[in-house]
This record gives C-alpha cells, sequence and structure tokens, in this order.
C-alpha cells in the first residue's frame, strides 16, 4: 500500500521539526521559491520542499541538501502571503536530517554549523580562529593546507587590521561560567529531544 | 397644447464670452433658428439666468428653449424644466474646450458654435413635451419564481420592505439545493467551520408571513402583460390553475450539478464510491455527524481524493468550459465533514486552482488547518479496484506522474448548469437574419425543432412574442449588463438572481437576491409613474407608432431587445410601454419611420443634421457628422474637451439614445447633404457587450454592413461611413479616432454631394 | 541631553580582536559623542548565530538568549537590551518572542536557564543600535551633532538582510528600507540608489560555500559601484565582513577590480561628529576608507 499523500510524514514534520505545524498551511504560491538568494542551487525549492513533506516523500526530502542552502536572510519569511516561517523550518528540516543521520554525506554547511555549535558550547563563545582553521581542515590535513593557503592574504590582512587574532589559538574568549552554561545546554537539549522523540 | 414659442438662451460664462462672438450667435438663432425670443446671459445656470428662462416662460408663454451654454450632461438639474421641451446646444464641452485657443482657430470654431446653434434650433422645434402614459398602473406583488435560497432570500426582502410576494416553486418543499445539503459553508465569522443551512429557518419566516403566499408543486403556465401588471398563471401538480396578478418578478430558478455520468473516464458510474457533490451530501445527511461509510460496503472511510474541476473548465469542447466558482468551497466544507468525525482520515483535494470568493480564503485555511491536504495537480483518470479507486495524476508542483491508489472515497465537484429555460435567442437571431434577407438561420432552427428532441421546459412560460423564457448570454445563464446593471434581465420588470444569472455560492446567491428584489421593487414603483427603468431613468417618453404606415415588416418586435413588443390581433406591432426602456431601436429599424417618442424621433435628429452648414466643395472645410452614443461616446467627448484633448473643428456631433436608435435614412440624408463621412460611436458587443441596451450597438452594425450599396449607389467610397467602438473611458482615444479620420476625409477627398 | 543608558549585547565578532573589532571600538565613540552609557551584560554568551541549528537544535538556541536576557535583567535592570551585531539581535528577539507566545517554551527555558541559577522574565525590550539612533535620536537630532559633514562622498547604504527581516525597523519597507540612507544624509554624505540594498550576503554560506556566496558579494559591489557609490555603509558585521574581506577572492574569481571601502555607520557617525581616525577604528579596515581618513584628519 502506498504512503504518498497521507498524513504521515507531514505529521512526523508536525512533531519534529521547528515551526513544523505551519508545512500544511502553504498555499503553493511560489513566491519563496522566487527568494532565495542562492536559489539556483536549491534542488528543491521551500515550496517544493512543502509539497513534498504532504506528498509523503520522506526520503527525498530529509537527504536533500536543498535547506541546507539557505543562508537565514528571511526574504521569503517576510514575502510569504501565508506567514510560513520558512527560515525556520528549513533549519528544523537540515536539524531532523542531521540526527536521523540523513543528510548528504560531506555537506559543507552541515560541517560547518555542527563546528560552529560546538565551538560555541565549549566555551560560550565563538572563537573565530579555531572555527575558521576548523573549517579548512574538515576535509583532511593535507586539503587543509591548500585551503589555508589559499586564503592565507585574507587572514594575514584580518591579522594586521587587529581583526583577528592568532593568540587565540590557545585560549582566547570565553564566558565564566562554564560550568552553568553546559548544565542548561545539556538540560535543553535533553527536553527538546525528549519533546521531538530523538532517543 | 398652446402655440410654440422658442426662446434661445446664449450663455457667456465658462469663457465662452472670450472665446465666441456670442452676438453672431444670438443672430444666427434669430434668422436661422427663427427663436422668438433670444437673449445672452454672463451666466446662464446662476439663479439670475434661471430666474430669467423661469420668467419667461410664466410670462412669455415659452415653450421650447433652446440653450446654447455647456453639454447636456452638464447643469441637467439647474436646466432640468419639466414644462417646455430643452434643448442644449454644447458650446462648452463641444466647442470652446476641444478646439485649440488661439486666433487662427477662431474663424472654425465660431463656425461650429453656429452650427450647434442652429442643431439646436431646429431640434428643440420638433420636439413635444411627453404625456406620460396616463394608463399606468402598478400592482405592488413581487412574484418570486424558485424556492431556494435565493428565492427565498427575495420573498422575505421584498416582505420586509412592505410588498406582497407570491412565491412559486416546483418541488412540495421550499430550500432547493440547500435543502440538500448536511451543511453550508459558513457565511459569516469566522469562516472556519460548515454551517447548519438557512433553510428551516427561513421556510418557517416565510411560512409566518402574511404578505408572502407560497405556492409548492406548481410552476408559472403563463406569463403575460407588463411591469405593474403582469398576469402570472399558476398551475400546481395537482392540476388546479390559479391566476396571480404581479407587479414584477424575480426568477431565482437555480442550477442543476452537472451530469456525472458524462464523466465515466472519472469512475462515476463504474464505482459506488465515486460520487458527486450532491453524492456526497446525501451520504452526510445520512450519516448525519456519524462517520460516512463507504457506499460499496459499508466499510470504513479511510483516504478520500476530491477532484476539483470535474467535468468544467474544460477546454476539449466536451464540458463545461466555465468555472462553477463554488464547488472549491464546497470541496472543503466535505473534506471537513471527515476531519470532523475523524481527523486520522486522510482528505486530500486535488485541485489545478482553487476559488476561493468572498471569505472563502479564510475558509481555505481553516481548511489546511484542519489538516485537509491540497494538493495542485491534474487528474487523469479514476479506476475502481475492487473496494477501492486508484486516482491517477500528474503533480503539478513536483511534475510527477502519481497515484492515490486506496482511495475509498472519491469526490467528484462537477458544475452549475443554470435552470435558464428555453434559450430564445437561436430563434432571434435566425429571425434578425431572415430580416435582412437570410433564410439560413431560420431554416436551420426549424430543422432543429423538427428532429424531436427534448425542448427545456420553460421556467416563465411568457406570452411575449419574442419566446417564452428571458434571454441567454453564455453558456445558458440569463442575459444581464454584469457591469452597470447585474441583475437586470432583457425583460423589463423580470429580474434573475443566484445561480441561474451566474454560478455562484450561497453567500452570493444570497447578496444576489436581496439586490434583485431591491431592482424589482423599484420596476413596480417605476411602471406606476409610467417612468422608464435605466438607463434612462425617469424618462415618460416611450414610442409611438403611426400604425397607417406601417407595412407590418416585424423588424420592429423582432429587433427590439427588450421583447417591448407584441402583435395584436391584425398583425401590427404593439408596444407595451412598461415593458419599453425608451432605447429607439425601433425607431431605428423601422424602415417607414412610422416610430418615434415625444422627444427623440427621425425629425429631431435628422433636422439637427440638415441645419448645419455645409461649405462648398472648394471651402476645404469638410464636414464631418458624428452620431455618438449618449451613455459612453458622449460623455467621453466630453470629458476628452475637460482635459482639452483638441480635436478636428469639422466634426458636428449628435448624440443619440444607442446607436441601435440609428435609422438609416439619418444616414442618407446626411450624405445627399454633402457632408464628407459619417462617424458612428457605439459601445462594443459581442459576448463582453457594453452596450447599455445590450444589442443596440451590435444591431446597428448589422444594419451598417448593409450600408455599403446605398454608397455604391451615390457613387461613394465606403469610407465615409465607419463606425467605432467606444467606451467611456476612451478620453484619450477619442480624440485620436476623430483626428485620424479627418485625416482620412482629407485623404479621399470631398464629398461630390454638396451644393445638392 | 540627558545621559541614555542601555544594556549592551556586543557579541562575539565585536570582542577586541576579533572580526568586527572596529565596529566595537567605533560604536564606543560614537556613544560617547552622542552621550550613550553602555553597560556589558556581565558574561555574556554567543548567541548561536543562525547557523548553530544543525546540532543546536530549537530549546539550546533559544536558552543561549534566554541566557543573555536573564543576565540582562538581573544586572542590568530598567534598560533595553542593545546589541550591534544583527544575528545577535534577531537571535535574541526572535527567541523573545517565541518564549511570548507559547507557556510551554517559556518553562522550558527556564527549567534549562535554572541549570545555571538564572531565571527569565521577560521585561527587556531587545533591541539594535540602529533602533536607538533612529527612535531615540532621530535623524534631525543626530543631525545637531554633526560637526565635519561628510560632503561629497557617495555611499551606497548596505541593509542586508537581517538587520532589515524579519523584524526591521518599524515603519520601514522590507524590499526599500530608508533608514540607512537617511542616516546617511544626516552625516553630510550622499545616499546613492542602487538596487541590491537589501542583497543577502551569503551570510554564513560565505565560509561553507564560498563559490556560491561570493556571487552574491560580487552583484552587491557591481550594483554600488554601477551606481556612482565610493564607499559602502551598513550596520551588519557579516555583512561588512563578507562584503570586505572576499573582495580580493572575488576579484580573483570573476576577474573584476574592485577595491571599495566598507564601512559602519558607527564609524561615519564617529568622523562627521569630529572624532579621530583612531576613534572610528579606521585603522581596522582591510580596504582604507580613504576618503573617511582625510575628512578626520582635517
Ligand atoms: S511563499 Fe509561503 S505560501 Fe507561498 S509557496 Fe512559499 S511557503 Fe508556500
Ligand atoms: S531564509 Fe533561507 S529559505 Fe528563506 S529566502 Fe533566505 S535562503 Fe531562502
Ligand atoms: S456651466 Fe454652463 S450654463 Fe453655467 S456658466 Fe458655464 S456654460 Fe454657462
Ligand atoms: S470552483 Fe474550483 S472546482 Fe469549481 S470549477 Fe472553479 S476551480 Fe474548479
Ligand atoms: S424603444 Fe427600445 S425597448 Fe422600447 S420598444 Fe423600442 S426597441 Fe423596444
Ligand atoms: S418596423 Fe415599422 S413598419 Fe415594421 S412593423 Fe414595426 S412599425 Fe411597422
Amino acid at each position: 500500500m502506498s504512503e504518498n499523500y497521507r498524513n504521515n510524514f507531514l505529521k512526523e514534520v508536525e512533531e519534529r521539526v521547528e515551526e513544523g505545524h505551519w508545512v500544511k498551511m502553504c498555499m503553493q504560491c511560489g513566491v519563496c521559491a522566487g527568494s532565495c538568494p542562492l536559489g539556483a542551487h536549491w534542488a528543491h525549492p521551500p515550496q517544493e520542499l512543502f509539497m513534498m513533506i504532504r506528498a509523503g516523500k520522506r526520503e527525498e526530502v530529509l537527504t536533500s541538501d536543498s535547506m541546507w542552502m539557505c543562508t537565514s536572510c528571511y526574504n521569503c519569511v517576510v514575502r510569504c502571503p501565508r506567514k510560513l516561517p520558512i527560515t525556520h523550518i528549513m533549519h528544523g528540516l537540515a536539524n531532523l536530517a542531521y540526527r536521523l543521520g540523513l543528510s548528504p554525506k560531506n555537506q559543507t554547511t552541515q560541517k560547518f554549523a555542527s563546528m560552529f555549535w560546538n565551538n560555541l558550547a565549549q566555551t560560550g563563545r565563538v572563537n573565530e580562529l579555531k572555527l575558521s582553521l576548523g573549517m579548512y581542515f574538515k576535509d583532511g590535513f593535507g586539503q587543509g593546507i591548500k585551503n589555508a593557503m589559499a586564503m592565507q592574504s585574507v587572514g594575514l590582512g584580518m591579522v594586521k587590521a587587529k581583526r583577528l587574532n592568532p593568540m587565540e589559538l590557545f585560549g582566547g574568549h570565553g564566558i565564566k561560567d562554564k560550568s552553568g552554561f553546559h548544565a542548561m545546554l545539556k538540560k535543553a537539549r535533553e527536553i527538546e529531544d525528549r519533546r521531538k522523540n530523538f532517543a | 397644447m398652446a402655440d410654440m414659442k422658442v426662446a434661445a438662451y446664449i450663455c457667456q460664462g465658462c469663457g465662452l464670452g472670450e472665446r465666441l462672438d456670442t452676438a453672431a450667435l444670438a443672430s444666427v438663432a434669430k434668422k436661422e433658428g427663427k427663436a422668438a425670443l433670444i437673449k445672452e446671459h454672463e451666466f446662464l445656470c446662476n439663479a439670475d439666468g434661471i430666474k430669467m428662462i423661469r420668467d419667461d416662460i410664466a410670462n412669455e408663454a415659452v415653450t421650447h428653449v433652446m440653450i446654447g451654454a455647456c453639454s447636456r450632461r452638464a447643469k441637467t438639474e439647474a436646466f432640468g424644466f419639466t414644462d417646455v421641451c430643452v434643448s442644449r446646444a454644447n458650446l462648452r464641452e463641444g466647442v470652446i474646450w476641444s478646439q485649440p485657443e488661439t486666433e487662427e482657430a477662431r474663424e472654425t470654431t465660431q463656425e461650429m458654435a453656429e452650427d450647434y446653434i442652429r442643431m439646436g434650433c431646429a431640434e428643440v422645434k420638433k420636439m413635444t413635451l411627453p404625456e406620460g402614459d396616463p394608463a399606468a398602473v402598478t400592482e405592488r406583488t413581487l412574484l418570486v419564481v424558485g424556492g431556494g435560497v435565493s428565492g427565498m432570500t427575495a420573498a422575505l426582502e421584498a416582505s420586509k420592505a412592505g410588498y406582497k410576494v407570491v412565491l412559486v416553486e416546483k418541488s412540495g418543499a421550499l430550500g432547493g439545493w440547500a435543502a440538500k445539503l448536511h451543511k453550508r459553508t459558513p457565511g459569516k465569522s469566522p469562516y472556519k467551520d460548515p454551517q447548519n443551512t438557512p433553510v428551516a429557518e427561513m421556510a418557517a419566516a416565510i411560512e409566518a408571513d402574511a404578505n408572502i403566499k407560497v405556492y409548492l408543486n406548481a410552476s408559472t403556465s403563463k406569463t403575460s402583460g407588463a411591469p405593474g401588471r403582469f398576469e402570472i398563471e399558476i398551475s400546481t401538480e395537482s392540476g388546479s390553475t390559479t391566476i396571480e396578478k404581479v407587479g414584477a418578478i424575480v426568477q431565482a430558478t437555480g442550477f442543476e450539478l452537472y451530469d456525472a455520468n458524462k464523466l465515466p473516464e472519472l469512475g462515476y458510474g463504474k464505482s459506488a464510491n465515486v460520487v458527486d457533490q450532491a453524492g456526497l451530501e446525501a451520504l452526510a445527511k445520512a450519516a448525519n455527524g456519524s462517520p460516512i461509510k463507504r457506499p460499496s460496503d459499508g466499510g470504513e472511510v479511510k483516504t478520500v481524493v476530491f477532484v476539483q474541476c470535474a467535468g468544467q473548465r474544460d477546454d476539449s469542447g466536451k464540458h463545461l468550459p466555465y468555472c462553477s466558482g463554488s464547488c472549491c468551497l464546497t470541496s472543503v466544507k466535505q473534506a471537513m465533514y471527515f476531519k470532523e468525525a475523524n481527523p486520522d482520515i486522510d482528505t486530500v483535494v486535488i485541485y489545478t486552482d482553487l476559488r476561493m470568493p468572498g471569505n472563502g480564503e479564510d475558509f481555505y485555511r481553516s481548511g489546511q488547518e484542519k489538516g485537509v491536504i491540497f494538493t495542485k495537480g491534474k487528474v487523469s483518470g479514476v479506476e475502481a479496484a475492487g473496494n477501492q479507486c486508484k486516482v491517477s495524476f500528474q503533480d503539478l508542483i513536483l511534475n510527477d506522474q502519481v497515484a492515490i491508489d486506496n482511495a475509498d472515497l472519491v469526490v467528484l465537484a462537477t458544475g452549475q448548469v443554470p435552470n435558464s429555460g428555453v434559450d430564445i435567442d437561436t430563434k432571434l437571431k435566425a429571425e434578425i437574419a431572415a430580416a435582412a434577407g437570410d433564410n439560413s438561420l431560420m431554416e436551420a432552427y426549424t430543422a432543429s425543432q423538427q428532429e424531436g428532441a427534448v425542448q427545456p421546459i420553460s421556467m416563465l412560460n411568457l406570452t411575449y412574442r419574442q419566446g417564452p423564457d428571458v434571454p441567454q448570454l453564455k453558456y445558458g445563464f440569463t442575459d444581464s449588463h454584469f457591469i452597470c446593471f447585474p441583475y437586470e434581465t432583457r425583460r423589463t420588470g423580470i429580474y434573475s438572481a443566484g445561480p441561474v444569472r451566474r454560478p455562484m455560492d450561497m453567500v452570493q446567491a444570497m447578496e444576489d437576491a436581496t439586490g434583485a428584489a431591491m431592482k424589482a421593487i423599484q420596476a413596480i414603483e417605476n411602471a406606476g409613474l409610467g417612468r422608464a427603468a435605466h438607463p434612462r431613468s425617469g424618462d415618460l417618453s416611450f414610442p409611438k407608432v403611426r400604425l397607417e404606415g406601417c407595412t407590418q415588416c416585424k423588424r420592429c418586435t423582432v429587433e427590439c431587445p427588450f421583447g417591448a413588443i407584441d402583435e395584436d390581433e391584425k398583425r401590427f406591432p404593439l408596444f407595451n410601454q412598461a415593458r419599453c426602456r425608451r432605447c429607439g431601436t425601433c425607431m431605428g429599424a423601422c424602415p417607414v419611420r412610422v416610430i418615434s417618442f415625444e422627444n427623440y424621433s427621425i425629425d429631431t435628429v435628422g433636422s439637427q443634421l440638415k441645419a448645419v452648414d455645409v461649405p462648398d466643395e472648394f471651402s476645404e472645410k469638410p464636414r464631418i457628422l458624428i452620431l455618438a452614443c449618449e451613455n459612453d461616446a458622449y460623455p467621453a467627448l466630453d470629458m476628452a474637451a475637460m482635459n482639452r484633448n483638441v480635436y478636428s473643428a469639422f466634426v458636428r456631433v449628435i448624440p443619440v439614445r444607442c446607436l441601435g436608435s440609428v435609422n438609416t435614412i439619418w444616414i442618407n440624408d446626411a450624405l445627399s447633404s454633402g457632408y464628407d463621412g459619417v462617424m458612428m460611436m457605439g459601445c462594443k458587443h459581442g459576448d463582453d457587450y457594453q452596450c447599455h441596451f445590450v444589442k443596440g450597438s451590435e444591431l446597428a452594425n448589422i444594419r451598417m454592413s448593409k450600408i455599403g450599396d446605398t454608397l455604391k449607389n451615390m457613387s461613394l467610397e465606403e469610407e465615409r461611413v465607419s463606425t467605432f467602438e467606444v467606451a467611456i473611458t476612451d478620453i484619450e482615444r477619442v480624440p485620436q479616432l476623430i483626428n485620424d479620420y479627418a485625416a482620412l476625409i482629407q485623404k479621399i477627398g470631398m464629398s461630390p454631394m454638396k451644393g445638392f | 541631553m540627558a545621559k541614555k543608558t542601555y544594556s549592551f549585547y556586543p557579541g562575539c565578532s565585536s570582542q577586541t580582536k576579533a572580526s568586527s573589532d572596529n565596529y566595537l571600538k567605533s560604536t564606543n565613540s560614537m556613544c560617547k559623542y552622542l552621550d550613550i552609557e553602555l553597560k556589558e551584560i556581565p558574561d555574556w554568551n554567543c548567541c548561536g548565530a543562525s547557523i548553530g541549528y544543525a546540532e543546536g537544535g530549537e530549546l539550546p538556541r533559544i536558552a543561549l538568549s534566554a541566557r543573555n536576557m536573564a543576565l540582562s535583567e538581573q544586572h542590568n535592570p530598567g534598560m533595553d537590551l542593545v546589541a550591534t551585531c544583527a544575528a545577535c539581535w534577531l537571535s535574541t528577539r526572535e527567541a523573545k518572542e517565541r518564549i511570548a507566545h507559547s507557556s510551554q517554551t517559556l518553562s522550558e527555558a527556564n527549567t534549562a536557564l535554572a541549570e545555571a541559577g538564572l531565571s527569565y522574565k521577560g521585561n527587556q525590550a531587545a533591541r539594535h543600535m540602529a533602533e536607538v539612533l533612529v527612535e531615540d535620536f532621530g535623524f534631525d537630532e543626530l543631525k545637531r551633532g554633526v560637526k565635519k559633514p561628510l560632503q561629497g562622498i557617495k555611499f551606497a547604504g548596505y541593509v542586508g538582510c537581517q538587520t532589515n527581516r524579519p523584524f526591521g525597523l518599524a515603519g520601514e519597507s522590507f524590499e526599500n528600507p530608508k533608514y540607512l540612507d537617511n542616516l546617511v544624509e544626516a552625516m553630510g554624505g550622499e545616499a546613492v540608489p542602487y538596487d541590491q540594498k537589501v542583497t543577502c550576503c551569503g551570510g554564513a554560506l560565505a565560509f561553507s560555500e564560498p563559490e556560491k556566496s561570493q556571487k552574491q558579494i560580487k552583484d552587491i559591489i557591481e550594483s554600488a559601484y554601477d551606481h556612482g557609490a565610493e564607499m559602502i555603509v551598513t550596520p551588519c558585521p557579516l555583512c561588512q565582513a563578507n562584503v570586505e574581506i572576499y573582495q580580493g577572492e572575488v576579484n580573483k574569481r570573476f576577474g573584476t577590480k574592485f577595491n571599495i571601502p566598507v564601512t559602519y555607520y558607527s564609524q561615519l557617525i564617529t568622523v562627521a561628529y569630529g572624532g579621530t581616525a583612531a576613534e572610528a577604528a579606521l585603522d581596522g579596515q582591510l580596504i582604507r576608507a580613504t576618503r573617511l581618513e582625510d575628512i578626520a584628519k582635517k
């Protein structure tokens, strides 16, 4: 028995995706599809993702790299005649795909997003140098040296303009109440996982 | 009536005094216009000017007044004398505002003004004061045909306004289509859930209303008379007949659903689980709140698919080409029946476009909130397989050919087919063609009558010569001027309301019925006063025919767009003035010119065009006659002038009630008096007509297509007579049309007919 | 004028020797001239920006902002919370609204905050510095402090995304907000009209999807150039960084020869108010804003 155009996946999205209960309200006007800055690189623009969810195409949606193309520009949100929080739904879908291990392998934005989070979760603040070096070395050491060399002029310029601190590698910014901070994030994650059924 | 005494008044206000030699105009009025009294005034429409005219009427026994000032469309109240005949020479919009304010233009501008004075004087002398209809009567009772929500609304509204109502319903109970519904789409805020239909409430109100008399199981077997004095024969199924006298009629005969049997490709008739919207309402009614069961085996319904536009918006020519505008709302409502019983039931609406009129958008949103899935797609087929159906469709967003193969129930959104009775137009068109010498349509029509095909049942059984029902426009919906007079049919005093007029939902039908009831009441009152309905509301004149001259050619009876003319026993035309809209189409049609109005006739126009001073062939001053429809073209000319859009000084404009009233004699007269060209400006005709008299401009076009022979006989170029479609908004275009035409005439050269 | 005091949330990029160090410095100078006191929220944390979602999910992200707001409420009571970074402001305000709309989110956020010994009440507004300037001062008032009008300099006011959407400044249109242009004009400069005023610079994806984002950056700069701008001015640190830092890369990729300074409104105001180049942190530009430096020297 086919499951297409039934509510199963839509229901899952409503439960597990940030602002997912809005998906059913899309009226398929296509305004969002025409609003993404990286529009040409979306295999399925938001409008289509919403229809796919309603059509029950779980696998296709969650393995897609479309929602990883979202720059969080909020252009769609202010234009959508139905006022869907599209940006958050994109984030939510990306999060669900990531949590289920379905997001495409080597999705750079996904990697960067994780790195960013881990970076901030450690110290409470983002360490820009570690973050950027991490990004360059994400594909392994050799490629990392190449990436870093390619962007060397940028990095040096930033150091010269006192906008990148090489000393950050050994500490740098961070908050004081790290233990409270960590406990807070742990709790929040726990509540969220329970609510969204992530074991 | 006392002896005619013409007074001419020439205004010097609004710049007329500066731009024109008004003394010269006065002398034209005296010498050529033969006015007995001539006065110039510096500001004719002020209290002093009006008093001057009033005094002359009272003290000098003036019977005819010619006002040389602004357009007849300006200062209508100030110059609205009802006890004398009034004509207006349009010196302001027609001359100084449409001519350049230059020294070189002075001469031609003055010539134009003088011509308009001549024309105004000539016209007014041919006018008499309308006497009105001394026999005008009215019956303050309304007939409502059809006891559905539209009909009941019309009845209740008319009763509230203090009028008696006779309500005729063909079935055994009031309620119509609405009575078949489990619930209705919401008619008031918050537009979220289906509501109970108003049927029971309205039927009770009607029962309790002493003003409303209801005939059930009944039909109007005969309708004769005219507004104010209709006589209705009502026959009931039991065989009894009654006569009711009414002043006006509201036809609210509703619609039938398009026959789903014509949609076997969508599974109808192949599985009991494929139903139309009426079928689903019946299931819902039977279930009455408990879950709707699968018709084939009483099994549980888990998936319902709604197929929108079934047999509608069809471009193959097989089904309805139009959108019924209400079935999308109905599908949302019906999907909610399922969601209300059990939110886990999957309800999928497959649409190509959703039409959600009025507050339907809120209702659509509510459907989405309740979890109804909407998917943009085109259904290619529905196949039955056991107790389920497979619905195949093209998903238009995902561009995918897909199927839902386990639908327990499929609902086809078929559309509304109006119950408008007999299409009288086929015959009418055949008759018009026959009158013009082409019998082919008539033969085809007669042949179709003989085939023994099932004839539609008439709704009104009018005894009118033109046929038993009101004319239809497209797809069987009753004809009405959808922009200006939406409820007005082409039978004065008969108003159509609800889905018989155009497809609509219940909210719109109720609004429609209220509007139609109000218009019907207006018609009742107008009939009592012997006055015309719009667009010439208040006009007391009506066509008078000199039967001695009539050749019984029947053109007037056939061409009258409003079915106002019957035939008497001797086969002479019999005018029913209360049905007449005063368009003058009959006057335009009559080959022997025996039809006229007191204030508008072959002579009032003919004498004007002859009064114009036509310069000789060598003057290089051509004359172009413009016959402009007073509803659109003439106002457009006035407005163009207000914007100071300049046009040729060689034109002379005469407003006409409708191009339909243009008699070819005027064209002949113009050409033989040496005019170099004739422009006729009227409203758009055709299926999306703008003509205020519906058929007038169309008929004029047919007539003018025959003018070619006349031109040939006179050895004139065919461009010398041209017809133009002009809308009231054409204020830029109209001067351009004139100037282009003037240039064309210049090119063809002056008419050789001058000076004969 | 009376001194105005705000609870200040500088954000990660505006820390000393972080990528928008010059934003922080010039903001401090600008505030000095406007007699604004900024009381930094003690021990504030990162807002999560708009890229933390993949790993962070929903509630942890809200908790980040809730912690900042709770600290602000506790230590800087009675003040409005003000951020200079677009992403910081957006995350904070978004979290605030989410919590306000759902009692469940409120209690969940507070449960998490309790772990750090904090609680959130929601009694402070979350505002952007641009709002403070436009709403609490107004253009006429701002104009009054100008000592060295930025005469003759043509600016492309680049508003970008997150200071503009989804919240933006009250009364501004999303498609063509005017406040930045008005601010430029108030400082005596000329705001050129151009059509990429609210185009996305690629945001965080400038890092993860460089080719795709650099096309965005190219379009923005090209349009500014084509409409005669000599300098870009922006209220957003990410916009500033992306549009300035990647010009070299863009030139390589597209064969362009862009070299247009990208500044902050706070730098403009500081210079117009008579501040030095150091106060305006003009030394922090990768592409030197020489025309501003000249005025500052005068
Ligand atoms: S703009 Fe909104 S309603 Fe339109 S397709 Fe996108 S999400 Fe749907
Ligand atoms: S916020 Fe994301 S989904 Fe929305 S327009 Fe921007 S890139 Fe597209
Ligand atoms: S409005 Fe007409 S009547 Fe009155 S002053 Fe002007 S032209 Fe004369
Ligand atoms: S109302 Fe909807 S279902 Fe009905 S014809 Fe129109 S579009 Fe089709
Ligand atoms: S004036 Fe018009 S409506 Fe009246 S009888 Fe003649 S054609 Fe018919
Ligand atoms: S058109 Fe004239 S001639 Fe013909 S029937 Fe009518 S009145 Fe008689």
